[in-house]
């Protein structure tokens, strides 16, 4: 008899995101509520593409001279160059002083990958720190990428709902030089909550004095505040202070384009020189591990990046996207507090983007879903998305529930 | 404790001093350049008229130009008028694509898929598939984790599988002599890769050599791999561009299935649908059984998330539409026999020409070998000098694109293929 070579391979654990998404969709209670998984809903519950996107879709499939192609191993050049241009400001100081390389990558997972291989593997650095707590994948891509020591700074504070400042400078104070800080550069997920702009300067004052290396992860550039200056202030500040850094750029949220995987990854220098011989590696680490990106996404967010009309149009979907999160952030808030839910709720309209730390317990979040249908996550995130005028109250009213009669 | 402390920002204060005038980068060396890329480049550069490039591997019509597969332009009209979402694919990706990706390689009805024994995920066409399967390989493969790779390979095998810390090795497979399979060669190598290792084997149409073996001789592989308890990884990159015939081309690959081999497989959807850019690709891995086979798959969503999370949906989309689509299917069917014969034709019309032109080398190969390569068997200063005073571009180890050569030119690449080898 056949015994086969992968009878020792075990079930490996389920991420928790797909799997209360998955019980979601399996829940046959009409008034069901999915607050779990990251993406964009409309009022009506449902997913939204872009009206700018369907716009640049039908033109793109008009266009008898595209074709399918191969895009260079670095990507679409005119997609990247607008991406950082978006991220850093087109008249950043970096960006006219040719001190920006960007390459396309797959998506923001894409990019942290591929930063996390180049630091790695060809900067030979192995510590990475990343926020308590902080997007699941941060963890397992670093070390996937062969940094063996990856540990958390403070950040959320449980007792405030609010920014641990204190302990993430001690945190940060204490990393060991070379280390890789992972920030996020606005709309912090899972929390929603980011530091003021004078608290990034000292964040700033501290990785520059332990000679740490900035990696910020930009996910939601537009779609936390509706303004893309705003939200790129962060990054912005770091480039200007000199720093040498990298950031990568998700374009899942900010265009809706989740499936079609397209990202950047920006890098600052000090030394132009250093450009090319970084570009030849990434070359190398992209080859062996997808060879060149897909085109679809990049062509999109090419055409409206670099085409003035379309880009205001964009920016009309992200004011409408950011707006109505900030509606319903407001109504759950006004809600909770006129239901006189214990505790304090205003880290709800504090926070900011698409995900909110309620503050719920893995016992509460669990009784919510068991008993409303309402699937969050066990840290007690929300995705506000989620939220619509047809299910807030009903959303609030379990969360009242639960703060109310389930105890740790 | 604060001793240590002060060790090591005495230590640091040192690297400070340093790392105020240098740059985090100034450490990164060149890398070194793509082969194929420097020949693109250097024939972009060139002004003469008559210029060739017989160096990148994509398919081109008869003038010349890449080919946009009307099945494709179908599904894609298709697609459009359906308005759907674009919402996150699951890790493992379209799961109607990986069906038909599957079931066009082993037969829609094989048994293995309807016993549910296959593990088959989306990947970034045939490179990303190959990569899932090697960090996969190198986490649970119970053997050495060595790839055994014919000689010589697609160049990019040996990274994908190095930058997961996995060793590589070659067995014979191309005959210089013969400009064909080195059968004799291949069977003693691979009787001596210990047992249990990895072999890799190109389905069809092998890269870079154009030379594939006989269905005798994928019989007798398929014999000697299975004593010496090797898991063969299939790399398919070509199914229906090869012979014109996707049942053809997939031969081997049943053959080994049908012979009780448990396979991985890679597939490419980038030539035989000329979806390049587009990165569909599929990987898959048939197991012993469903237990084992949801086991796997758990596994594989495991490494594939830190890679990207989840796979791009346009190009898988067009495939299964195609695939999905009777219509379609027999429209594509059409296509891909058609970039199929061409390139036979061109073979065909090359070698004819070398022999009109007077040669009296044995050009045999150029009709015996198949799919996109055609490994010539000039030598690197024969090569050179067709590059310097013909202005036709190759890779210097003689190896042309067919798909690169059109009717209207055939002629003068028969000529100077002449001139230089005479």
């Amino acid at each position: 008899m056949a015994s086969s070579r992968f009878c020792e391979v075990q079930q490996a654990p389920p991420i928790e995101v797909f799997a209360v998404s998955k019980a979601f969709t399996d829940s046959t209670n009409e008034k069901k509520v999915n607050l779990s998984v990251g993406a964009y809903r409309t009022d009506e519950g449902k997913p939204w593409v872009l009206p700018v996107v369907r716009k640049v879709e039908q033109e793109l499939a008009a266009d008898n001279t595209l074709n399918h192609e191969y895009l260079p191993i670095l990507g679409l050049e005119a997609f990247s160059t607008a991406a950082a241009k978006m991220l850093l400001g087109a008249t950043h100081p970096a960006i006219t002083g040719g001190r920006v390389t960007a390459v396309q990558t797959l998506s923001g997972t894409g990019g942290l990958r591929v930063a996390a291989e180049f630091l790695g593997r060809v900067l030979k650095y192995n510590t990475a720190y990343h926020s308590a707590p902080t997007w699941g994948n941060h963890n397992l891509i670093f070390k996937q990428a062969g940094f063996t020591n990856i540990a958390p700074y403070r950040y959320w504070d449980g007792g405030k709902r609010g920014l641990n400042f204190d302990g993430m400078i001690e945190d940060l104070s204490n990393a060991p030089e070379n280390s890789v800080i992972i920030l996020h550069a606005c709309a912090h997920n899972p929390t929603g909550v980011d530091p003021t702009q004078e608290q990034w300067k000292k964040i700033a004052d501290v990785i520059e004095k332990r000679k740490l290396f900035p990696l910020f992860d930009s996910a939601y550039q537009g779609f936390a505040s509706g303004d893309l200056d705003n939200d790129a202030w962060a990054v912005r500040y770091f480039a200007e202070r000199g720093f040498e850094m990298m950031g990568t750029q998700s374009f899942s949220k900010n265009f809706g384009l989740y499936n079609e995987r397209i990202g950047n990854l920006m890098v600052v220098v000090k030394d132009t020189a250093c450009i090319v011989p970084m570009k030849s590696q990434l070359t190398l680490l992209v080859r062996g591990s997808y060879s060149n990106p897909p085109c679809h996404g990049a062509r999109i967010v090419s055409r409206v990046l670099n085409d003035p009309a379309l880009f205001e149009e964009w920016k009309g979907c992200i004011r409408t996207m950011s707006g109505r999160i900030i509606e319903m952030r407001k109504g759950l808030r006004e809600r909770l507090e006129k239901l006189g839910t214990p505790g304090t709720w205003d880290h709800i309209t504090a926070q900011i983007g698409m995900f909110s730390f309620t503050g719920l317990t893995a016992a509460q979040a669990k009784h919510i879903a068991d008993k409303y249908h309402i699937f969050l996550l066990s840290s007690g995130r929300i995705n506000m998305c989620g939220i619509t005028t047809g299910n807030i109250d009903h959303v609030a009213e379990a969360i009242n529930d639960a703060v109310c009669n389930i105890t740790n | 404790g604060s001793r240590r402390k002060v060790l090591l920002v005495h230590r640091n204060s040192k690297k400070t001093a340093h790392k105020i005038n240098s740059s985090w980068w100034s450490g990164v060396e060149m890398g070194p350049p793509d082969a194929i890329l420097g020949v693109t480049e250097a024939f972009k550069r060139d002004t003469n008229p008559k210029k060739m490039n017989l160096g990148v591997g994509a398919y081109r019509d008869d003038s010349g130009k890449p080919f946009v597969l009307p099945s494709v332009r179908k599904a894609e009209e298709l697609i459009l008028s359906q308005k759907l979402d674009k919402e996150y694919l699951p890790i493992s990706g379209n799961a109607e694509f990986c069906k038909k990706a599957i079931g066009l390689a082993l037969g829609d009805d094989h048994p293995a898929l309807t016993d549910g024994l296959n593990v088959t995920v989306q990947g970034i066409s045939g490179t990303g598939a190959l990569r899932i399967g090697s960090t996969f390989l190198s986490k649970f493969f119970p053997g050495p984790k060595t790839v055994w790779l014919p000689a010589p390979t697609w160049g990019n095998h040996v990274p994908i599988f190095k930058h997961v810390n996995m060793d590589v090795q070659q067995y014979r497979y191309y005959d210089p002599n013969t400009c064909g399979f080195n059968f004799t060669g291949a069977l003693e190598d691979i009787r001596k890769i210990p047992e249990n290792s990895l072999i890799m084997l190109h389905a069809c149409a092998h890269n870079p050599t154009g030379v594939d073996p006989k269905d005798e001789h994928w019989d007798e592989l398929s014999k000697v791999i299975k004593e010496r308890k090797l898991l063969p990884f299939f790399d398919m990159a070509y199914q229906g561009f090869a012979s014109g015939d996707v049942a053809k081309d997939a031969y081997a690959v049943r053959k080994f299935l049908a012979d009780g081999h448990k396979i991985c497989l890679s597939q490419s959807f980038s030539k035989n649908m000329g979806l390049y850019g587009e990165r569909a690709g599929a990987f898959s891995i048939i197991c012993n059984d469903k237990d084992e086979a949801a086991r796997v798959l758990s596994q594989v969503k495991i490494l594939i998330r830190p890679l990207y999370s989840n796979p791009p949906l346009h190009g898988s989309r067009i495939v299964a539409t195609i695939l999905n689509t009777p219509e379609l299917h027999s429209i594509w069917l059409n296509d891909v026999k058609g970039m199929a014969d061409r390139i036979i034709a061109m073979r065909s019309k090359l070698k004819a020409n070398l022999e009109k032109e007077g040669s009296v080398r044995n050009w045999a190969h150029i009709t015996e070998q198949i799919g996109m390569f055609c490994f010539t068997g000039m030598t690197p200063q024969q090569v050179e000098k067709l590059t310097k005073e013909h202005s036709v571009y190759l890779t210097k180890d003689g190896r042309i694109s067919v798909a690169g050569i059109a009717s209207t030119n055939v002629d003068y690449l028969a000529h100077a293929m002449h001139q230089v080898t005479k």
